[in-house]
């Protein structure tokens, strides 16, 4: 199944060149979450490229991961104005929460967490983005019901 | 009717023989034939498109990122419900951000034939009772922000003109003028306030030798931090020869603090598309790339979705307004590295490969991407150039001081009451900015520092508030420009925490090539790191250690300066350099008291137990990592010293406040 998906992305850039790496590879994340071992050499194949190389390009990059996401993907943002702002406190709250740390997906594979550099929200600080929506001016102690309110939204759909 | 669209049978233009003079045709009247009728027709729907003249009620809505953050979806769909429940007819338009975030989700109404008005935290909780007030020709003075004037429309009595509101008054707005106003999904909306126009006549009226010399003349530097002027660029460039040569946005805005150029290309994308396109044509590109933050998918979809408008309208692509002149433009999308800000990186990156950069000279403007002569400007820059071509270098030059001209984008955020987007004059005042513009520090604390410039900028101390900010005058205090990130700390903010942030950025974002940025950064972290910990299980060594390294860091400083290859390397000192040049007392606190004046530094605080507020409820003895806490229930605990961490777990579990911090 996948084998076919990465084809199919890898077909839409004919005559492919070292320029296309980048995209190609954002495009898998985008449909996986995540680089597999197969997509690398797949790519690899494809564009006559060691897959040496092509782990170098994309460890070089923060983002890309070479592990599944949880359900629910959060970003936590550490910019300048969250620093001052608190955000330590609330990556803290969240770490504690899910038992994981940044990087790693929670046990029950809802939640994954990535702190990244800066969202581009500063206004707002400090801001953690689930899944592309944000929570912004968070504390530490509103952690607990963000995360509840989208356990509640994975029960429903489960229900569903 | 669209701006593209024939307003008659007798018009002569199509998209292979466009209109030479094509802004002019569209927005004012026909040039090839004579009918009042046509032209008519054609000023009547540029009057509706700058909302002059209206139908029906229109609301707009502030939906940038920080909008949305702020709750601007549910306002949306509160309004789009209003509407729909009440049969209302009236426009929904989505705009970018106006630059006041602490005020999102901000909410516009224009009523027909009166001046519109915006109101500020408008949730969507308040959508309701706010429209049926203003649908009913009263405006709730609670929530309201002010309204706009000054296109000869009615105003309201008793509502504050919002260009008199104490964040708007002291600002020059330029690269920002539309942003927030206008429908950023519209070309027509764009076209309409005056834009391409320029770009026609330029394409067909100049020499790509004149414009790089009217933008050297207006003295437009570069906004991405270097400040290098950005018309000697393009000369460099347009002289050099080639067969084929690149423009590239740099829009892989990294700088943590700094979101100026995600709200220009959110809410005002045709602004830098029509720089891109003059740029491109001064230096002789035809194919511009837009190197954009993948973290920015709004931003990616608003400039997908103009460069397809601008394409359909024949102001991009293949020989543009018959011009001869073609340009393509590519989105290029950053992988997150901020050391693709330095310009031969990015051009590393968008050749598929790690992004690291290269020694110069070659300048990419000589050997750029693919090896061909490059001009890499910020979004910032480009978006000030369709206002030069329009109105010229004289007008641009007449702003600012001496070395530095025009305006500049500051993001204004961290401990300031108003946070946001402020566009001013080069040479406003910080404390002008801070203060007036800002609102101040929240919570009546005290200022201590603003830092400017992102991780290679530096800490301005209240002492020097009054400099006049520019590109020199920021460097004579050990700061720097950079892409203009504010982030205002109050007593509360510990430098030492502030300076090791950074230098944790910085090394974590080093490329890794050259050795003193690589493994100098990690040792000056280590020395910072070393700085803010407890006297816990240290022993003589390590005390020793500590000491060497403070007594080490500057000259260290002063060494990753000098030998390092590129930007990143040179400036990742700067922290470090400006807090100890301006808080000298609280490194010393750190390592002499080993106390955090500012209460930050965890592991620096003291924990105790208030006995008499304890009941004895043993959650913190249950929650504390190290076993740090003994106490029999319903009982008082203590902590013992010598066990505690300093996390601070147990201050937030305690449900009784009884722990407390010194």
């Amino acid at each position: 199944m996948i084998q076919t998906d990465i084809d199919s992305i890898l077909d839409k850039h004919p005559n492919a060149g070292r320029d296309a790496l980048i995209p190609i590879l954002q495009e898998i994340q985008e449909a996986h979450g995540y680089l597999s071992k197969d997509a690398v050499l797949r790519v690899g194949q494809r564009l006559n490229l060691p897959a040496s190389k092509i782990y170098g390009v994309a460890t070089f990059y923060n983002q890309f991961r070479f592990q599944p996401v949880g359900k629910f993907h959060i970003q936590v943002c550490r910019g300048t104005a969250c620093h001052v702002k608190g955000s330590a406190a609330v990556l803290e709250a969240l770490k504690r929460e899910l038992k994981i740390d940044a990087g790693q997906t929670s046990r029950d594979g809802l939640f994954s967490l990535e702190v990244v550099a800066c969202i581009g929200a500063c206004g707002l600080a400090p801001v953690i983005c689930v899944d592309g929506e944000f929570h912004a001016k968070l504390a530490a102690d509103d952690v607990k019901g963000v995360l509840d309110e989208y356990r509640g939204k994975a029960n429903n759909s489960d229900a569903a | 009717m669209l701006l593209n669209e024939k307003c008659c049978e007798k018009c002569r233009h199509d998209e292979d023989r466009p209109c030479p003079r094509w802004a002019d045709c569209r927005t004012a009247s026909p040039l090839c034939h004579d009918d009042e009728q046509c032209a008519a027709k054609r000023r009547e729907g540029v009057e509706r498109l700058l909302r002059r003249r209206m139908d029906r009620p229109a609301v707009f809505i502030g939906t940038g990122t920080c909008g949305l953050g702020a709750g601007a979806g549910k306002t949306l769909a509160a309004v789009r419900t209003f509407l729909q429940e009440h049969t209302l007819d009236a426009d929904v338009v989505e705009v970018g951000c106006i630059g006041l975030c602490a005020a999102e989700p901000i909410l516009d109404v224009q009523m027909p034939g009166r001046a519109r008005v915006s109101f500020q935290q408008v949730t969507a909780d308040k959508v309701p009772a706010l429209l049926e007030a203003v649908f009913a020709g009263s405006i709730p003075t609670d929530d309201v922000l002010g309204q706009h004037g000054g296109n000869g429309l009615e105003t309201w009595a008793d509502v504050p003109r919002i260009d008199e509101h104490p964040f708007f008054a002291p600002q020059t707005r330029w690269v920002l003028a539309n942003c927030g106003l206008v429908d950023p999904a519209s070309i027509d909306e764009y076209i309409a306030h005056g834009g391409y126009a320029a770009l026609g006549t330029i394409i067909r009226a100049k020499t790509p030798r004149e414009i790089c010399e009217m933008v050297l003349a207006s003295g437009l530097r570069g906004r991405g931090g270097g400040g290098f002027p950005t018309g000697r660029k393009w000369l460099f460039a347009m002289e050099t020869p080639a067969e084929q040569k690149y423009l590239i946005c740099n829009a892989d805005e990294g700088d943590p603090g700094a979101f100026m150029d995600r709200a220009v290309i959110e809410g005002d994308p045709h602004r830098l598309l029509e720089g891109m396109a003059v740029a491109a044509y001064a230096i002789g590109a035809t194919k511009a790339y837009v190197y954009i933050r993948a973290e920015y998918p709004l931003a990616i979809r608003r400039l997908k979705d103009a460069i397809r408008q601008a394409k359909a309208y024949g102001l991009l692509g293949h020989n543009i307004l018959d011009s001869g002149f073609n340009l393509e433009i590519v989105i290029k999308q950053g992988a997150g590295a901020f050391v693709c800000g330095e310009e031969t990186a990015l051009i590393q990156s968008i050749e598929g490969k790690r992004g690291m950069p290269r020694p110069r000279p070659p300048f990419p403007a000589v050997a750029g991407l693919f090896g061909k002569p490059t001009i890499i400007n910020n979004v910032e820059t480009l978006a000030n150039v369709p206002a030069i071509a329009a109105r010229g270098a004289e007008w641009f030059a007449a702003v600012g001081t001496e070395s530095s001209k025009g305006t500049k984008v500051f993001a204004l955020s961290g401990k300031v009451e108003r946070t946001g987007l402020v566009e001013v004059a080069m040479g406003t005042k910080l404390r002008q900015i801070i203060f007036d513009i800002g609102g101040g520090i929240p919570g009546g604390l005290a200022f201590k520092a603003v830092q400017i410039g992102g991780p290679s900028g530096g800490c301005i101390p209240s002492q020097h508030l009054d400099i006049e900010i520019d590109y020199e005058s920021l460097k004579t205090v050990g700061a720097m420009m950079g892409s203009g990130g504010l982030v205002v700390m109050d007593e509360k903010t510990c430098m030492v925490d502030l300076a090791k942030f950074f230098m944790d950025f910085i090394q974590r974002e080093s490329c890794g090539k050259c050795i003193p940025c690589r493994e100098g950064t990690r040792r000056m972290l280590e020395i910072l790191s070393r700085i803010t910990r407890a006297r816990r299980n240290e022993s003589g060594a390590d005390a020793l250690h500590r000491f060497k390294g403070v007594m080490y860091l500057d000259r260290l400083a002063e060494v990753i300066k000098d030998t390092s290859l590129c930007g990143l390397g040179q400036t990742a000192p700067n922290p470090v350099l400006s807090t100890l040049r301006w808080f000298r007392d609280e490194y010393e606190a750190h390592i002499y008291e080993r106390r955090c004046p500012a209460g930050v530094c965890t592991e620096l605080l003291q924990y105790t137990i208030d006995a008499d507020a304890c009941k004895g409820c043993t959650l913190c003895a249950r929650k504390c990592p190290t076993g740090a806490i003994m106490g029999a229930v319903k009982s008082p605990h203590y902590i013992v010293p010598d066990k505690c961490i300093g996390c601070g777990t147990c201050v937030e579990v305690c449900k009784f406040n009884a722990v407390k911090v010194s």
